[in-house]
């Protein structure tokens, strides 16, 4: 395990941490982008620069700010005084541990971790637009159908009713 | 631990994270980001097998990742817009207050 790894596997779980459990939704928000862009930090680690870059601009840029309106929104900036945890959170921490563990339990028994990476990998632009383009056309007329759809869907569900202004 | 054993561990971590928040949050909102949280996760295991698998130059991972991003834009732009809908029906952004299909 490398330095660069530790530092950014650190700051990635405390920011997924703070993101789900502090009170204040717009801080959760903030420390949500920190754990976003501490997982486009190590897709860069990884040899995956289009992708590190895609997800700063998409989960960084654009999902940050469509939950931030959201909050902004529901009304959710102040703090609640209330409890922000269901009556059995409990049980839904029980339900997370034990998922975690028998995942670490599988990884570390694994002998797929053995693994060592290929000696230099050339992921460019260039060739994922290739690919794109060639190999995987059709999911990619897929994915911009997809896109339409939800945003059309996104805009009539959220359109105020007829005739039901409040 | 070897580097893909890390990988590994960091991506279920993340998801152990984000699935506690989604089963313990009241907020609807929280639930969504925990929701994206366990996407990213995956997307995290994708890259790692890409990286340390037998064809790196195939291209596979890269590919579902960027399609698993894609597919996640559009969820979170329609969740976020379900939760603005139930704001405005019932005044709440709490899934334990949204209780009945009536409304």
């Amino acid at each position: 395990m490398t330095l660069p790894f530790a530092i950014i596997a650190i700051l990635t779980i405390a920011a997924a941490v703070a993101a789900m459990s502090l009170r204040n939704l717009v801080h959760c928000a903030l420390a949500l982008t920190l754990a976003f862009a501490g997982l486009a930090a190590a897709f860069l680690n990884l040899d995956a620069q289009f992708v590190g870059f895609a997800q700063i601009l998409v989960y960084v840029g654009a999902v940050a700010i469509l939950i931030v309106f959201a909050i902004l929104l529901t009304r959710g900036g102040e703090t609640p005084e209330k409890s922000v945890f269901s009556a059995s959170w409990a049980w839904g921490l029980a339900v997370a541990v034990v998922v975690f563990a028998t995942l670490a339990w599988a990884i570390t028994k694994s002998a797929v971790v053995e693994r060592r990476p290929a000696e230099q990998v050339e992921a460019s632009v260039r060739q994922i637009g290739d690919a794109l383009m060639t190999r995987f056309v059709l999911p990619l007329e897929v994915i911009g159908l997809l896109l339409t759809a939800a945003l059309m869907g996104a805009v009539i569900i959220a359109m105020r009713e007829e005739g039901k202004s409040k | 631990m070897t580097p893909l054993a890390g990988y590994l561990l960091l991506s279920a971590m993340l998801f152990a994270i984000g699935l506690a928040g989604a089963l313990t949050r009241r907020n609807a909102i929280i639930v969504l980001i925990g929701i994206e949280l366990m996407l990213n996760a995956a997307n995290l295991n994708f890259l790692a097998f890409w990286r340390f698998g037998e064809h790196p130059e195939a291209l596979a991972g890269i590919m579902f990742v960027i399609f698993s991003i894609g597919v996640a834009a559009a969820e979170a732009a329609v969740g976020l817009a379900l939760i603005i809908a139930i704001y405005r029906h019932y005044k709440t952004a709490n899934v334990d207050e949204v209780n009945s299909l009536k409304g």
